[in-house]
Formats: structure tokens, C-alpha cells, sequence
């Protein structure tokens, strides 16, 4: 996993609440049985017509956002699905931070699995780096994952809360089962116990 | 003085392998189910680093997302890429030596119907899937959810999650439903009241008399949509019912494991003074069959409704209505139940039981559906199948012009065949109503398996209780 410090970039626009995981990576891409490959596929359906071409309308077609790694949400990003074909699409496509007033659990625990960092601000501190971001090339938004700050085009600073744990794990690109397995006799003696406390287990 | 707990603390407090200063925990699963669609990459994960599978014993596998319904799929799968994902199912199965259950075994079905069937789902488990709706585990008074992919993989090799607690939401449905309205009726009113992101950070609790008097069935239908409100879990406290349902599973424990199992389970409740950081009560009486308009589960109304404006809602919502209402081709101030249908889907692991297909059966006897109509019943499991035909159910649903599937998914999700044509409109018992959800364009309303039924009798959304009405 790539580690996550600081990022500086265009964001891209997408206020629509609700936008739901069969939305970001529809179930026809889900047949991989890789976790590569999958940007080319992001939003697919809203990006997409039925011939296969761009809909100049959709805001990763703009050229201004192509090259977006930020994206700016509505409230409750990554709703339904626990498909982590989510993130690994929006993470294949370029886009290593998203932004909202609040995010649907198992996408949140997801996106840092796969070093996107989530972050959730209060709706107006969302709708001025939205501003930021209609503003396409002319609006970079900044991150700093180390001090735990947003900064908006126009210098504004945000701070934002995020588990320490997670915190840890993104700014070093770790993985977490090398992590876990670092404890393995706590599992192993809390099987043991187990095994008499609930041995139908 | 003990601290009072909530029946999800209680589960957790029996789960927790290690916890950090700062409160992250190690959490022990207790079951691992694992299906086809999220699995691969995990099970590719762990030859990578030369891992293997902790506890292979308690981790089940079954493909249920792609399998093909029709009753040639023995004859092997046309799809080639459903094709690989089911194969490589089988080949991870069999090599790090898992419970399987196999495309052509009677017992297979979709995942959350399999488990509890099979007594692998048991009360006070922590029971995980890569899959949002393993939810409807928790009718059991079990602590379960869904999971993304590397978590699979995390689990696989380690047989624990890393967790942060979740807060706790008492969901109470008092007194007793009207006839007509069921546990799909409860679990999207409840919805319709929280909004799809109003269980977000939280671990719901449906308790309530209306709860209590829900089959095993009902419980899961309500438990499984859980994950629609946005909640980690949703839980129902185990008590007679659920230990009926349990005794005598093929996995269930038996003889003096069972008494001491039982004896557990009995506590397994939370307490009287347990604190809850968010309530909401609903009446039972008040709770109306009710059909989805839009493309947000939260989208919820009585079937006797119309359409609602965007000016109707605020903030985010009045675009996401403007482009529901789009998606979904209806005018606001339309009646519901003048909304034509073109297709019905019976089945899902929301409402994919035997007495899902009972309550749809009940409203078809003796019927014919719309002539024109596409109109199929997918059965949750091979079980749930052969159940249906012995009891007669099937030969009801032919009769009526049904087509009677194989188990698994289906159009639930729509990566096997049975998918929706652009703009074709379909009455589902599924749990989404997503775009696409059911095919690219399609247009999806979510209702109980009887208003399902009416629907298909009618060809347009139907007030199940005037079918009902006339049958009595």
C-alpha cells in the first residue's frame, strides 16, 4: 500500500448525496479476480453512455478534472455495497482523498486499506472546498495528513478528525495483517480460552 | 456494581482478543462466510505472502452472486468471467480446505440464507462476510457485518478484525402489525424515518413487541437491511423462537454442548438499565405496507402515497430527488399505485426464505399474473427450493405464470444473467433500488414478497390488502 502524506490537487465536484457504491464501480466490473484495472470503469454508468462514449457532461470527463485526486462529495459517499472494487477503481483512476460530510462505514474502513484517506468536515467547511473545486484548475485544495488539515484555495485551514490507528497505518503504508500477526499469541490463548468458555464454537 | 450493558457490548466484551491504549481492538470472528464476488483477490493475497487460513473450520464458502438460476446451469456457466470467479471459488475452497458448498449441492443458496440454515450462524457469534447484507445474521443475537475484501484477507490469515467500537441505537417497534404489513415493512418504514445514512457509527438494537412476534424469517429480513440505514450491524435479542430455529441445524451443538450453549444464550439480552446513544420508536399499528419511489432505499412510502416534489425535501436531497424522479420516470403527485410494472422478481437474501414464498404464494393461489408480465421467484437456497415444492408453493407460482428459478442471487444484484432492460420497471424484494442496481436503466421498486405478488397479479404497484380482501 502507498503511503499517504501530504496531497495537493484539482478536486472534482460531486455534490450528489447518497452516491452509492454500484454508482462508483457498477456489478458488471466486479468479475475480476484482480484489483488492478478497474479505473477505466469508475462511475461507469454516469460516465458512460450506452455506446461507450464519454458524456461530456459528467465531471471526470472535463479536462480540468481528469487529472483530479481529490474529490469533493455529498453527504454519505460509498453507501451500500461493501465491494472494495470501490475504492480500488477510484484509487486506479487517480484519486487518493475524498471528501464529505460523512461516509458509509465499510467503504470508510475500505479506502484505507487502499491508501485513500476519507475525510469528513462539517457541511460548510464541504461547501467551500465544493466552491474550490468548481473552480477546476484555478482551486487546488491541500492536504496534510500529519497535522490533520485541509487548506482551501484561498488559505483556509480545516482540521479534521481521523482514528489514530488508521492515521498510523496511511502515513506508513503499512499492512495491517503483518500487524495483527505481531500478536498472534494473544489469539492463540484467546482461542484456548474460548475453546472451554464456548467449545461449540 | 456491574455497568449495564447493551447486548452488543456484551457480544463485543466476549470477542475482544487485545485492545490498544487508544481503543482500537483486535476482535475474534467466531464464523467467516465467503462467496465468490469479493473473495479472489483475499484468497490471492495469502499465496503472495505464503499465509494460510487460520481457522478453515470456521469459514464457509458458497457462490451465490453469479451463479446462473436457470435449470441448465449444471450444465456449466456461459458467462466466462462469472465462469473464472466461480471456478476460482471452488479451487480456493477446496485448496485452503474450507466448508463448501458447491454450485450443484442442494444445500447451496445465497450466503445469509445458507448460514443460519446450516447452523453455522449461532447466537453471541461474531459473524463476518465480504458482503454488507451479512447483517441479517444478527436476527440471531449475533454481531454481524460486512466487510471489504483485504478485511477478508485480514481475516482469513488471522481469524480477527481490527475494530473501533460502534455506538448503540435502540430501534423499538411497539405493539403488533396490521394485517398486510410485514418485517420488509418495518425494516424500510425504519429507514424511511432514519435516512440511509442515519445508522452511520452505530450498531442497531430492534426490540419491541412487533419484533418479538416475528418469525426467525421476519428477523432477518429486518436485520439484513440494516446496512441501508447506513448501521454497522443491526441485532435482535435470541430467545425461545431463535433456539427452536437453531436446535437440531446440522451445525448447531447437541447434547451437553447445546445445554451449555443455551445457557449462555439466555443472557444474551441487554440490560434493563443499558445506556443507548440513540432511540427511535416506531408504533406497529402505524406501520403501513409500504413501496420505494426513487433510487435510495430511504426513498419510502406508503403504498397509498403519490409521488413526492423535490421541493418536498431539502438541502442535498431536492437534486438527488430531481434526478430520482428522472431516473425512475415518474411525475411527483402520481399515485403510487398507478405506477405500471413490467417485471416482478421474488427472492434475495432479504426475503428469499421459505416464508417469504409463502406470503407471495398466498396472495397467487388460484391467480394468474398480468399477461405480459415477466414474473420470476428465485429461491434463497436449494433447501428453501425443495421446501417449496414439497409444500406446493411452486406449483402455485407456475401455475400463476411464474417462472420457478434455481438458488442464488439473481436480480438482486443482476450479475448473473436476470438482469433489467433499460427502463424496464420491476417490482424486487431485494434490498436496493439503486441506479443500475438491477441492470443498466432499470427501474427498481422494493416491497414485501405479498405486495410483490399483488403487483404481479395487477401489473401495476398494488395495496397488497385489496387482493387480500378479495381472497378472504
Amino acid at each position: 500500500m502507498d503511503k499517504f502524506n501530504t496531497l495537493t490537487s484539482i478536486a472534482a465536484p460531486m455534490p450528489l448525496v447518497n452516491i452509492d457504491t454500484d454508482m462508483i464501480i457498477p456489478k458488471q466490473f466486479l468479475k475480476t479476480i484482480q484489483r488492478s484495472g478497474l479505473g477505466k470503469n469508475l462511475f461507469d454508468e454516469m460516465r458512460f453512455d450506452d455506446n461507450g462514449n464519454e458524456i461530456p457532461d459528467f465531471v471526470l470527463n472535463q479536462p480540468a478534472y481528469r487529472q483530479a485526486q481529490i474529490l469533493v462529495a455529498g453527504d454519505n459517499f460509498g453507501c451500500g455495497s461493501s465491494r472494495e472494487h470501490a475504492p480500488w477503481a477510484l484509487l486506479d483512476f487517480g484519486i487518493r482523498c475524498v471528501i464529505s460530510t460523512s461516509f458509509a462505514d465499510i467503504f470508510y474502513n475500505n479506502c484505507f486499506k487502499n491508501g485513500i484517506l476519507p475525510i469528513v468536515l462539517p457541511q460548510d467547511q464541504v461547501d467551500v472546498l465544493m466552491d474550490d473545486a468548481r473552480k477546476g484548475e484555478n482551486a487546488r485544495i491541500s492536504i496534510d495528513l500529519e497535522s490533520q488539515t485541509v487548506t482551501s484555495a484561498d488559505g483556509q485551514q480545516f482540521h479534521f478528525e481521523i482514528d489514530p490507528f488508521k492515521k498510523h497505518c496511511l502515513l506508513n503504508g503499512l499492512d495491517d495483517i503483518g500487524l495483527t500477526l505481531e500478536k498472534v499469541s494473544s489469539i492463540d490463548s484467546f482461542e484456548k480460552q474460548a475453546s472451554q468458555s464456548r467449545p461449540w464454537v | 456494581m456491574t455497568v449495564a450493558k447493551t447486548l452488543y457490548d456484551k457480544i463485543w466484551d466476549a470477542h475482544v482478543v487485545h485492545e490498544d491504549k487508544d481503543g482500537t481492538c483486535l476482535l475474534y470472528i467466531d464464523r467467516h462466510l465467503v462467496h465468490e464476488v469479493t473473495s479472489p483477490q483475499a484468497f490471492e493475497g495469502l499465496r503472495m505472502t505464503g499465509r494460510t487460513v487460520r481457522a478453515p473450520e470456521k469459514t464457509i464458502a458458497v457462490p451465490d452472486h453469479n451463479v446462473p438460476t436457470t435449470p441448465d446451469r449444471e450444465n456449466g456457466i456461459e458467462n466466462p468471467e462469472s465462469r473464472i470467479q466461480v471456478d476460482a471459488l471452488d479451487r480456493n475452497a477446496r485448496e485452503f480446505g474450507v466448508n463448501y458448498y458447491p454450485v450443484n449441492d442442494i444445500r447451496q443458496g445465497i450466503v445469509h440464507i445458507v448460514g443460519p440454515e446450516q447452523g453455522w450462524t449461532l447466537p453471541g457469534m461474531t459473524v463476518v462476510c465480504g458482503d454488507s447484507h451479512t447483517a441479517t445474521h444478527g436476527a440471531f443475537g449475533a454481531l454481524a457485518h460486512g466487510i471489504g475484501t483485504s478485511e477478508v484477507e485480514h481475516v482469513l490469515a488471522t481469524q480477527t478484525l481490527i475494530q473501533q467500537k460502534s455506538k448503540n441505537m435502540k430501534v423499538e417497534i411497539t405493539g403488533s402489525l396490521r394485517p398486510g404489513v410485514t418485517a420488509k415493512d418495518i425494516t424500510l418504514s425504519v429507514i424511511g424515518v432514519t435516512g440511509t445514512a442515519g445508522g452511520t457509527g452505530y450498531v442497531i438494537e430492534y426490540c419491541g413487541q412487533a419484533i418479538r412476534e416475528l418469525s426467525m424469517e421476519g428477523r432477518m429480513t429486518v436485520c439484513n437491511m440494516a446496512i441501508e440505514g447506513g448501521a454497522r450491524a443491526g441485532l435482535i435479542a435470541p430467545d425461545e423462537k431463535t433456539f427452536e430455529y437453531v436446535k437440531g441445524r446440522p451445525h448447531a451443538p447437541k447434547g451437553a454442548q447445546w445445554d451449555a450453549a443455551l445457557a449462555w444464550w439466555k443472557t444474551l439480552k441487554s440490560d434493563d438499565d443499558a445506556h443507548w446513544d440513540k432511540v427511535i420508536t416506531l408504533r406497529g399499528e402505524d406501520i403501513a405496507p409500504v413501496v420505494t419511489w426513487g433510487t435510495s432505499p430511504e426513498d419510502v412510502l406508503p403504498i397509498t402515497a403519490n409521488v413526492p416534489a423535490a421541493e418536498d425535501f431539502a438541502g442535498g436531497k431536492v437534486d438527488a430527488v430531481r434526478r430520482a424522479l428522472d431516473y425512475m420516470g415518474l411525475k411527483p403527485g402520481q399515485k403510487l399505485t398507478d405506477i405500471e410494472i413490467d417485471t416482478v422478481f421474488i427472492g434475495s437474501c432479504t426475503n428469499g426464505r421459505i416464508e417469504d414464498l409463502r406470503a407471495a404464494a398466498a396472495i397467487l393461489k388460484g391467480k394468474k399474473i398480468k399477461p405480459g408480465l415477466r414474473a420470476m421467484v428465485v429461491p434463497g437456497s436449494g433447501l428453501v427450493r425443495a421446501q417449496a415444492e414439497d409444500e406446493g408453493l411452486a406449483q402455485i407460482f407456475i401455475d400463476a405464470g411464474f417462472e420457478w428459478r434455481l438458488a442464488g442471487c439473481s436480480m438482486c444484484l443482476a450479475m448473473n444473467p436476470d438482469q433489467l432492460s433499460p427502463g424496464e420497471r420491476c417490482a424486487a424484494t431485494s434490498n436496493r433500488n439503486f441506479e443500475g442496481r438491477q441492470g443498466r436503466g432499470g427501474r427498481t421498486h422494493l416491497m414485501s414478497p405479498g405486495m410483490a405478488a399483488a403487483a404481479a397479479i395487477t401489473g401495476r404497484l398494488t395495496d397488497v390488502r385489496e387482493v387480500m380482501t378479495e381472497s378472504a
